[in-house]
């Protein structure tokens, strides 16, 4: 079933072409594996870069505002000054901090989550390597990111640090438990934990997604959707970063470019969650009306399939960005309370009535397939439901919807140099020399 | 039983409410930014979009400066600096007329007892400079005599708000100006005219 198209497959046809002797039959494996996580990781920093540019326009227009607008088209290139300005900072380590554990933090949470990367597909030949155990290392990997955010928060011998380093510890942990559910929820349905067996499992129509599978795992994927976000230590659940509370948190001492590590780190993670929700709940790289073995060597197709994952993925990114805009922070002990007295036993009875249904109903039957149709109809019936919603309040203000208006960006006048010649000081130096 | 159908309740209620507040904030994605964007997108410049009596930087007319020095007097933290010199000549002249931007609050004091108007808020405020020096601005170039006013008579036309100040606001690059008064023009023992500042060091008694 699973097709032979990761790391390996590729080292071993570069072997067999040009017939290479054992030695260089490991260099070549080496180059290709330092290429594959070379090209894999800046396809990851460039998506978090990118992410923090769109984040901030969210949040400008959720806000009423613009945003960023001055760098680029739609300032769009705002995140690469950023990282330069972050990289020409000052790298600073406090006296009192335990130095080597303050260095080494950052790139313990940029390990894990850029780690989980290799195992999360692009499409359907585009993966670093199809673990057997793929589901189960992603659960593993970032689990590395808590080791490094408490290493953090001890090393820099700083009291808000050490809190929130804890704080992020006990969140984690305890939110890995309903996601770990939802994910092997998803597990006990395809029947493996490889990520491509797994979207190979669905199919490309919205009724062969697994999140439309029953009402199970419609439940469940809104449960793993806020379990990640907890395991990212994003708003809603930042409460190891909390500024209020703990100024940042658990980074609180760090500055230039290994502060902007744990913010690639996080921000790399909405990717990655993203990603994952989208091979797990929502077909993948899957073309709607092309099965999955047909796929073959088509560019086309293949090139279709990675624009279908990358346009979920970035969907699923939106989603995160807009809740961190919309939600306000939970306090330590609600945010105990919805992972241990909601989420575990929802996900617990989701689990069971997921486990029930592959029981009791034969997969392809009449009444499974009606499950889905009805399921998918439940959730187009939420979408109207919030759209709808969203028009009576842009109404209910005395405004309105309109596309023509989106796409303008902010107010735009004609430029008049008669009265406009204020850019850029211009009237102001004329006018000085004027004078004298 | 109640508390279990509390639990379901709450879970309802939670569905509902967040549905909803998503609804709101994603009403805004789809709708103009209330922005007006600052420098160059607006129909008009931003200081003529500006209420009547805002208090802008202040300038001094020194065309119709009486040197009476209320301002000076008036201002609770020293920023407006005016001195007033006797020429043997010319008569008493106005060798220095300084605001210094670094301290003025724009508490409107010093425009309340203006008699004559020389000093009035104008509506200017992008008053940005390279360096602090530059931000001791002084109104006259060379000394000026003052102006009397006869009781009753209107005094002496002022010259429209706002142009002073702009010509004086410094381009970005302009080095700063010198900070010292004005020296008074020589004693001209024949000619009564108004004589070229010649640069001369300190300032006359």
């Amino acid at each position: 079933m699973r097709p032979d198209n990761d790391i390996r497959a590729l080292v071993g046809y570069i072997v067999e072409t040009w017939e290479l002797s054992p030695f260089w039959a490991d260099v070549a494996a080496a180059v290709v594996i330092l290429a594959v996580a070379a090209v894999v990781f800046l396809a990851v920093m460039t998506f978090a870069g990118v992410l923090t540019w769109a984040e901030r326009r969210v949040a400008g227009r959720t806000q009423s505002r613009v945003g960023p607008n001055r760098v680029g088209p739609i300032g769009f290139l705002q995140w690469v000054v950023d990282g330069v300005k972050l990289v020409l900072k000052e790298d600073f380590v406090p006296d009192a901090a335990d130095g080597p554990l303050f260095r080494l933090a950052p790139y313990l949470v940029i390990l894990g989550v850029f780690s989980a990367m290799a195992t999360v597909p692009f499409s359907q030949v585009l993966i670093a390597a199809d673990l057997d155990v793929g589901a189960l290392f992603i659960m593993a990997i970032t689990s590395l990111v808590v080791v490094g955010v408490l290493m953090s928060g001890w090393a820099s011998n700083n009291k808000w640090a050490l809190l929130g380093g804890v704080r992020s510890a006990a969140q984690i942990v305890s939110y890995e438990v309903p996601a770990a559910l939802s994910v092997m929820t998803i597990v006990l349905l395809a029947g493996s934990l490889s990520m491509q067996t797994i979207i190979g499992q669905q199919g490309g129509w919205p009724w062969e997604w697994y999140i439309f599978h029953s009402p199970f795992t419609f439940v469940l994927f809104f449960v793993f959707l806020a379990s990640s976000i907890a395991e990212g230590n994003r708003i809603p659940f930042d409460l190891p970063e909390a500024e209020s509370e703990l100024v940042a948190g658990y980074n609180t001492e760090y500055s230039g470019m290994r502060w902007a590590g744990f913010f690639l780190g996080e921000f790399a993670n909405v990717y990655v969650m993203s990603a994952i929700a989208t091979t797990l709940f929502f077909g993948g790289w899957q073309v709607p009306g092309v099965a999955a073995e047909e796929h073959g060597d088509s560019l086309l197709i293949q090139g279709l399939g990675l624009v279908i994952f990358l346009g979920k993925a970035w969907v699923g990114c939106f989603v995160v960005l807009w809740a961190r805009w919309t939600l306000p922070r939970l306090r330590v002990d609600q945010l105990m309370g919805v992972c241990y007295r909601y989420f575990i036993p929802i996900a617990f009875a989701c689990m069971l009535g997921v486990a029930l249904y592959a029981l009791v109903v034969p997969a392809g039957s009449l009444p499974d397939v009606a499950v889905h149709l009805v399921t998918m109809a439940m959730g187009a019936a939420a979408v109207v439901v919030l759209f709808r919603r969203v028009g009576h309040h842009a109404r209910s203000v005395g405004d309105r919807i309109s596309l023509a208006e989106v796409l303008q960006r902010g107010q735009r006048f004609e430029f008049d140099p008669s009265v406009q010649l204020r850019r850029y000081g211009a009237h102001r130096r004329g006018g000085a020399r004027e004078s004298r | 039983m109640g508390s279990i159908r509390e639990y379901f309740e709450t879970i309802a209620r939670s569905v509902v409410t967040l549905g909803d507040g998503f609804a709101v904030t994603l009403s805004y994605l789809f709708r103009r930014p209330n922005t007006i964007q600052y420098p160059d997108r607006s129909t008009r410049p931003v200081v003529a979009m500006l209420p009547e009596r805002s208090r802008g930087l202040i300038e001094i007319d020194v065309t119709c400066c009486t040197g009476c020095m209320l301002c000076a007097r008036a201002c609770p933290i020293d920023v407006i600096e005016v001195k007033v010199e006797k020429h043997p000549d010319l008569g008493r002249m106005i060798t220095r007329s300084a605001v210094d931007w670094s301290k003025c609050m724009f508490c409107g004091l010093c425009t309340e007892v203006c008699e004559t108007g020389a000093l009035r808020h104008s509506h200017e405020f992008e008053a940005g400079m390279a360096s602090p020096l530059s931000l001791v601005m002084d109104f006259i170039d060379e000394p000026v005599p003052i102006v009397k006013v006869k009781k009753g008579e209107p005094p002496p036309e002022r010259k429209p708000l706002g142009s002073i100040i702009r010509a004086r606001l410094p381009g970005p690059w302009d080095p700063p100006p010198e900070r010292r008064e004005k020296p008074l023009p020589p004693v001209a023992p024949k000619a009564a005219a108004p004589a070229t500042a010649e640069p001369k060091d300190g300032g006359t008694p």
